[in-house]
């Protein structure tokens, strides 16, 4: 199991969370929680998923969910969940 | 299993704050390149770093973008140049052949920077060391990429004053060579007392003779983490000031051990040290000067701030160290003048002086750093400048260093730009009575006592 987030940082809008599940659906990216948030307005949104099946390179998935999260006006970052748990686990 | 709360917060610290890895450099060992002739150990020192380095960056880049934390610098150091070119350098001339394959090789690894065009003569100098020191001014003038530094003293050889003496004048002479770049050249060579050999920060970078053929040593920063966090304690004690410290000094390390441990084993290199430093950058935020603000002085430089220095420094030691498996290089804060706009805001509204800065770096990691200097200063000024904060590291047994820039052409009021990282600065003014015949003096500064602890 290859652990990773995905935030979605941005103003709230129909179909969010739909786009960005089906990009992973379509590419073998198994959810394993999802969690969000408003902070100062803003929707927030966390997904743990796992990688190990995704069929392309862990860069084209930061690119193809930036760009994706560019055509609905939210920022979308996705990272190795390993930074998390440096910062925040002993 | 991590919490949104924490993502954000990891995150915050990136897109806001400026949380980032400042460098990632490699040290080589240039010992196996010596051999007798200077265009043949050019050749070799080239081919020697483009090939260890090969992945370097990109691999750097990967990791930038995998786990989503900047990585600001690349750099490579390498064995200081004067033992590798002993043999084959007759001349500064032969030394500038290798400075210019070290800048070659540079570019080609397309790295930020590269140091150790370094020499360690804190007894005394030998021939070759002499000729690099020497070679400085041009080397510096005819390249972009390198960085040079020499180590004038330490604990336990004392200073060498001959060598105090030497590099005010080549200072001067760089500032001159420079002079149409607003003296660059000196923002890329640092003299030290009691250099560490696994300093990852340039323009102090080198690969010393302790350690292995390569290493991966990586520098942290994060001061507008720092600042922030301290705005959840505004007005506390002490002792609640210092735990938040230690606290998030210890989160923004272990993102540097984590980018450490990922680059050693991409690129099969040995994990050297983490550098524990908060060091600066121009960006408005990312200051040490708005950490001292935060915790309630007016300005850097206001009573208190030798402190306040202390303090910061120590509780980022103390929670660093917990958060890496090795520390070392200069790990500290870094107070440069002109990468910091809080400390330049500071000089500009008159609250701090270089006697204040030489106080301060008592207690911090470094020494005067990035201080813009008149250009009509005296080489014996600077040289008398350097003894002082040379005498403060070799008497402490600590790190200090000196890179001051002699403005050519401007004098106190005026400013320099820099651009990028090394920002701009203002030209401080400098004690101008003499100290010349103190530093004509020639010779050595005896190493201190630290014994009678029987």
């Amino acid at each position: 199991m290859k652990k990773t987030v995905i935030t979605v940082v941005g103003k709230d809008s129909v179909g969010i969370i739909a786009k960005v599940c089906t990009y992973l659906a379509n590419h073998q990216i198994n959810i394993l929680n999802i969690s969000q948030t408003i902070v100062d307005g803003f929707f927030n949104m966390m997904m743990i998923v796992d990688v190990a099946m995704y069929d392309k390179e862990f860069g084209n998935l930061v690119d193809d969910l930036e760009s994706l999260g560019e055509d609905m006006g939210c920022i979308i970052k996705v990272q190795r969940e390993d930074i998390f748990d440096s910062m925040h686990r002993l | 299993m991590i919490n949104i709360r924490e993502v954000l917060e990891t995150n915050e610290m990136i897109d806001k704050e400026n949380l980032d890895v400042r460098t990632i450099t490699m040290g080589i060992s240039l010992l196996n390149c010596i051999d007798t002739d200077p265009d043949r150990l050019s050749d070799k020192i080239y081919d020697r770093i483009t090939l260890a380095a090969k992945d370097l960056v990109s691999v750097g880049e990967a990791i930038e973008k995998e786990y989503g934390i900047p990585i600001v610098n690349k750099r490579i150091s390498v064995t200081p140049i004067a033992l590798i070119g002993g043999s084959a350098c007759k001349t500064p001339e032969d030394y500038v052949k290798l400075v210019r394959a070290l800048d070659r090789a540079a570019k080609t690894t397309g790295v930020n920077f590269i140091g150790g065009y370094s020499a360690l003569v804190s007894k005394s100098m030998t021939k070759s060391d002499e000729l690099l020191i020497r070679s400085i001014p041009q080397a510096l003038a005819e390249t972009e990429l390198v960085c040079s530094s020499v180590n004038l003293g330490s604990t336990k050889t004392g200073l060498n004053m001959d060598a105090v003496k030497m590099m005010g004048e080549v200072i001067l002479e760089t500032a001159k060579n420079t002079a149409d770049k607003g003296s660059i050249g000196c923002a890329k060579l640092v003299v030290f007392c009691n250099a560490p050999d696994d300093n990852p920060f340039m323009a102090g970078a080198f690969h010393g003779v302790t350690e292995g053929d390569e290493i991966i040593n990586v520098g942290v920063s994060g001061p507008g983490v720092m600042r922030r966090a301290l705005e959840s304690v505004h007005g506390a004690d002490f002792g609640t000031l210092c735990e938040k410290v230690k606290k998030t000094a210890f989160k923004i390390t272990r993102v540097g051990q984590l980018v450490a441990r990922e680059a050693s084993k991409r690129l099969q290199v040995p994990f050297g040290i983490i550098d524990l430093s908060l060091a600066p950058t121009p960006a408005i935020g990312d200051s040490i000067a708005d950490i001292f603000e935060e915790m309630g002085l007016e300005r850097a430089g206001a009573p208190g701030t030798t402190a306040a220095l202390a303090l910061l420094n120590d509780q980022v030691k103390k929670g660093g160290v917990m958060a890496s498996s090795y520390v070392g290089g200069l790990s500290g804060a870094f107070i440069p003048v002109s990468e910091d706009q809080g400390m330049i805001n500071a000089v500009q509204d008159g609250a701090l002086t270089i006697e204040k800065l030489e106080a301060m770096t008592c207690v911090c990691s470094v020494g005067l750093d990035m201080i813009a200097i008149p250009g009509d200063t005296k080489a014996s000024t600077i040289s008398g400048i350097i003894a002082d904060e040379m005498a403060i590291g070799m008497v402490n047994q600590k790190t200090t260093a000196v890179r001051l820039i002699p403005v050519i052409g401007k004098g106190v009021g005026e400013t320099v730009e820099f651009g990028g990282l090394l920002g701009h600065a203002p030209i401080m003014p400098v004690n101008s009575f003499d100290c010349t015949e103190f530093i004509n003096r020639g010779g050595r500064i005896p190493a201190p006592i630290h014994s009678f602890k029987n």
